[in-house]
């Protein structure tokens, strides 16, 4: 199979990439594809997005708008303790009005006919497990992963192997630390000279509750409770109609307590008087989680290679003061596509194009943000104000470490006191969490999380960090398992949400995430 | 000989599912939706029927809303020659889909005609057996294997009790149960290939067929919730307890 | 008034409990007549007395032919249908394979609609039933002028008593048999043990258990029993039993009147496979198991004590 142009990802930017240069030129072949069962189902944001590049790509959008799509309303920035909440003067980029709280999944379902109306062709159900490259080292497009192999290795019945889609230019949209574009990162050094990638986790519970309860529009963000000074965390309610309201928390994965649970700190956020009194007797719709980018300006490796070239978030442009990387994901697409219609679809050019564009410019401005906080809470507050106040113009760009390296040993850790209740919402745990998240594998395929070497984990993990992966992983994937057989590592590779926190924060860096068969994974309903 | 199979578009089967709180149905906006899962087996059957020889043409057909195209091009990707959407926005009643499926095998008089043994929406379970009666054939349900041989077919069915084996004259209805085969993935290129087979549109009343009085679902309601929690202190009161119930 | 037809459902002499049920049933549709109709191809005195003595039959109709001599679905819904034209109201057949299989074909037959898996009456033409596999219920309201047709959820009723004396009467009926269905030949499940996927007992294993060799204790307590054995997700995944034992979303979705589930913690996942058992037992030494919230009787012990005296105090 050949095209013009492949994109791998029907997320935002992938999309907005495909509806671009078909819109420039409706003769260019494009094919999308993407690893979830539907256009959408894997998509888990907040989101409060900044229309912008929507009112550019699709100017008549508004008349048209995807479900659970409502204006931004009140906005508000709560400092919590356990049981009170401080308002909070509202940082600049913070101001919502004007934007949209949306599911950004929905947003995407809506934006898939569009493209296809255009010309593009995109295929669901199929992920691309492997770059391919031509004889002078060019990526030439990538592989479909088989189908159909049975969890030894071996063919089952219905085994049908992956398909070549060779493309002129390959895009890379799959988001957050994409396994594809990890590989092609270290493979052509796109991060020399760059601050390592840093990166959250991201929990997401949309939930219906009793009449009376929510206000559309309104937007809350809070910082402080459940999570100490020394860690970075902050949650977030948007109410939508209908009495659904999303409710979520980011962790960054550079916290240093090896014990940190961040499913708990989620759990316990719901529990605060002023949220749990908006949740209580509702019940949850869908539930997920996923790896969030941070690292901003300093961390975006260069965006093209020979044959290729990244847009979105598998680059990393999240603004993350903003907390909004929607706009700049699309946007990303938009020049990608610009510059590859304009240039015969060589991707050569297109990272200086994008630094120098306004998500650039914006990524530029905010870069020193999120790194202020490695220091903790305070001094990371006082820091986004000097930022903000000096528009990002000082001199300096703080450096990122890489989350893997950040955890501290089991007792050099002065872990602090956490405040938590006794918890009566549900999910009483992640397993239970999961199954809102309607996340389905073959359970015949091989485990699609390749740990490269397991005595570790019985043995110098235990010691160092007490398995950290038992707790940092939202679906209980990994289990430290003692019966019969002794002491050992239980993968439950079904419940994989496909988040990319085990790929990212495990502290040997042995776990690589890999695509499973197309289709498999979570399959979200409105996050 | 002709196959003919009939497929619906059905919430799909990992959605869960949400009562709408006003009782009036199940959440299907924004929801994913897919073949019935029964008839994707169908299909394959079909497939396999074709790959042995024993049928020459597949026809893929649904009654259903217009986007029901989905499906039918899903099993035109599988493999399926071609497809006839029978257009209807009404919630689709047994009785009326059998009165169309048996209009329809009169008129492309196929060997065999296969669906699943029920769709996981209504839970229904009629559609094949109706469309038998109304077109004057035989029928053989909750098939986990078929024969061919002829002019008739041996199914084996399961039963409550275990397997049942009938022979059919065809033309006949077949319904497919889960262990019948496994469906086959669908190929890249193949969808591809399926944007160019065709499929024909019409409407109940285009084949003149007169819609069923339909069951007017009047509410939607979650299943009862459950008492738990009594604990028994001793494997004796336990006993006893069971031994109440009439369970042991 | 409602005047009801039963379908009859046996083998080997036997009346099916699926047929008790759905008298139960018809009881509610307080029906001046409630009739059973045995199809036999010889004899059926057995079973038509049987018919006869449930609570509430009125009288029990033996219709017979050669061509009944296996239940076969296109021979037996045209003489129903004949039977029918008798001024009922309504024909009901207990949800098992016999009555799914027959009913819609008669339902067809008579140009009317069918309510599957009848679990409640409300009305004379109003009922419910359950959707997308129990996780919903609606209530349906049939058209009040045509014979209402429909399938009785053996789960949702007890049987009717055997208190009844009703009359036997032969009947003749007219009705076309055709002759493109013949029976082949019936399997019988050979194992002793009954089918996880039907069996009215079930006993489940969880990882508690703690190996594969142990589970012989779970086998042995299904035996005494004459349950069906299920295992929970991570028993499965531990290695103790294959998988097409799994009971539970990913696996089988099961409804046995009795369920045991032994050293399962009751994720959510595995309750989606037993949530419409009739009563669940747990036992589990963690207090905490969530799977005690919902069974119907929880036993907070160790499964290797609890387990070897259950099964002795069964005997």
């Amino acid at each position: 199979m050949e095209y013009d142009a492949v994109i791998v990802g029907a997320g935002p930017a992938g999309l907005a990439t495909a509806i671009r240069l078909k819109q420039l030129n409706s003769d260019t072949e494009v094919c999308v594809i993407e690893k979830a069962s539907e256009v959408g189902a894997q998509i888990l944001a907040g989101a409060v997005i900044e229309p912008e590049p929507l009112d550019e790509l699709l100017p008549g959008w508004r008349d048209n708008p995807p479900n659970m799509c409502v204006p931004a309303g009140k906005d508000e920035f709560l400092f919590l303790g356990k049981s009170g909440a401080t308002r909070m003067p509202l940082p600049p980029q913070m101001h919502n009005r004007g934007n949209f709280i949306v599911s950004l999944g929905a947003v995407c379902k809506w934006l898939a006919p569009q493209a296809e109306e255009l010309g593009v062709e995109i295929y669901p159900g199929f992920a691309a497990a492997d770059t391919l490259f031509d004889d002078d080292g060019n990526v030439a497009g990538v592989r479909i992963g088989d189908m159909g192999v049975a969890r030894d290795g071996s063919e089952k019945s219905g085994y049908t192997p992956g398909v070549d889609i060779r493309a002129k230019v390959t895009v890379f949209a799959e988001g957050c630390r994409g396994s594809l574009t990890k590989q092609l990162i270290r493979r052509y050094e796109l991060d020399e000279g760059k601050s390592p990638q840093t990166y959250g986790i991201g929990f997401k519970e949309l939930w219906q509750v009793p009449d009376g309860r929510t206000e559309t529009g309104r937007i809350t963000h809070t910082i402080g409770w459940p999570v100490d000074r020394r860690t970075y965390g902050g949650g977030f309610v948007y109410h939508y109609d209908d009495n659904r309201v999303a409710v979520g928390y980011v962790v960054g994965l550079d916290y240093e307590d090896p014990n940190l649970f961040p499913f708990e700190l989620f759990q316990q956020f719901k529990h605060h008087p002023q949220i749990k009194r908006l949740l209580e007797g509702g019940k949850i719709l869908s539930s997920g989680a996923r790896a969030i980018v941070e690292g901003g300006w300093q961390a975006m490796p260069t965006m093209e290679m020979p044959g290729a070239l990244m847009v979105g978030d598998c680059g990393g442009t999240l603004n993350v003061p903003k907390i909004k990387g929607t706009h700049t994901a699309m946007r990303s697409g938009m020049i990608a596509a610009e510059h590859l219609a304009g240039d015969e679809l060589s991707p050569r050019g297109y990272d200086a194009k994008l630094r120098a564009s306004a998500v650039g410019r914006e990524l530029y401005q905010v870069r020193n943000i999120r790194p202020g906080f490695h220091k903790g809470l305070w001094r990371g507050l006082i820091n986004a104000a000097v930022e903000t106040v000096t528009g990002g113009r000082l001199p300096r760009t703080l450096e990122t470490r890489a989350d893997w390296s950040s955890l501290q040993k089991v007792g050099e850790y002065p872990a602090p006191e956490r405040d938590f209740y006794q918890r009566d919402l549900p999910p009483k745990d992640r397993l239970q969490s999961v199954y809102f998240a309607a996340t389905e594998h073959d359970e015949d395929q091989p485990v699609h999380l390749k740990v490269a070497d397991t005595d570790i984990c019985v043995s110098r993990c235990r010691e160092e960090y007490n398995n950290p992966c038992t707790r940092f992983c939202p679906a209980n994937v990994y289990e430290m398992v003692e019966d019969e057989q002794g002491l050992r590592l239980q993968i439950n590779a079904a419940n994989c949400v496909h988040c990319k926190t085990c790929d990212i924060k495990d502290p040997y860096e042995i776990i690589t995430w890999v695509t499973p068969e197309g289709g498999s994974g979570p399959n979200y309903q409105n996050l | 000989m002709k196959a003919m199979v009939c497929v619906k578009r059905v919430v799909d089967y990992n959605v869960r599912i949400q009562v709408k709180p006003d009782e009036s149905g199940v959440v299907t906006e924004g929801v994913k939706m897919s073949m019935n899962p029964f008839d994707e087996i169908a299909v394959e059957e079909a497939l396999r029927l074709k790959e042995a020889g024993k049928i020459d043409e597949i026809i893929a057909v649904t009654i259903g809303p217009q986007q029901a195209q989905e499906q039918l091009r899903t099993a035109l990707a599988m493999g399926a020659d071609r497809a006839i959407l029978v257009q209807t926005d009404e919630a689709v009643q047994p009785l009326t889909a059998a009165r169309v499926f048996a209009e329809l095998a009169g008129k492309e008089e196929p060997g065999v005609v296969l669906m699943g043994k029920q769709a996981i929406d209504d839970d229904q379970g009629q559609t094949g057996q109706m469309t038998a009666a109304l077109w004057q054939r035989p029928q053989a349900t909750f098939a986990s294997k078929v024969e061919i041989e002829g002019e008739s077919a041996k199914v084996t069915r399961e039963i409550d009790a275990g397997l049942e084996t009938i022979e059919v004259d065809l033309p006949a209805v077949i319904t497919t149960d889960l262990r019948l085969n496994e469906p086959r993935y669908v190929k890249l290129p193949d969808i591809m290939k399926a944007k160019k087979k065709t499929i024909d549109n019409t409407t109940v009343e285009e084949l003149g067929v007169e819609a069923a009085k339909p069951l007017k679902v009047t509410r939607t309601a979650p299943p009862p919730a459950r008492q738990g929690g009594k604990k028994v202190e001793s494997v004796q009161e336990l006993v006893s307890e069971l031994k109440n119930k009439g369970l042991i | 008034m409602s005047k009801v037809l039963i379908i009859a459902e046996h083998d080997a002499g036997k009346l099916s409990a699926a047929t008790g049920k759905a008298v139960r049933c018809a009881q509610d549709l307080g029906p001046e007549a409630l009739e059973v109709a045995v199809f036999v191809h010889e004899g059926g005195d057995d079973v038509a007395g049987a018919a006869a003595k449930l609570d509430g039959v009125t009288r029990v109709l033996k219709v017979t032919d050669p061509a009944n001599e296996n239940a076969l679905a296109a021979v037996l819904a045209p003489q129903v249908a004949s039977l029918v034209q008798d001024g009922y109201t309504h024909v009901l057949v207990g949800n098992s394979t016999f009555g799914k299989d027959l009913m819609p074909r008669v339902a067809a037959l008579l140009g009317v609609p069918q309510v599957t898996d009848v679990m409640k009456v409300e009305g004379e033409y109003v009922f419910q039933r359950p959707i997308y596999a129990g996780n919903a219920i609606t209530t349906v309201e049939a058209p009040g002028d045509q014979v209402l047709c429909a399938t009785v959820r053996g789960a949702s009723y007890p049987a009717a008593g055997e208190g009844g004396n009703a009359e036997v009467e032969d009947r003749q009926v007219d009705a076309e048999i055709p002759q493109h269905t013949r029976f082949v030949g019936r399997e019988v499940h050979k194992s002793d043990r009954p089918d996880l996927a039907t069996a009215p007992k079930v006993v489940s294993g969880g990882r508690g258990v703690g190996s594969e060799e142990n589970f012989k204790i779970i086998y042995s307590l299904a035996d005494k029993l004459g349950a069906g054995v299920g295992a929970s997700r991570a028993a499965v995944d531990a290695g103790y039993v294959p998988n097409d034992m799994q009971v539970g979303q990913t696996g089988k979705i099961i409804a046995p009147e009795l369920y045991v589930a032994i050293g399962i913690s009751g994720a959510i996942q595995h309750w989606a496979g037993i949530k419409d058992a009739g009563t669940i037992v747990a036992i589990n030494k963690d207090e905490e198991a969530p799977i005690f919230e919902v069974a119907d009787l929880g036993l907070v012990a160790d499964l290797f004590e609890a387990v070897p005296e259950l099964e002795k105090a069964l005997d």
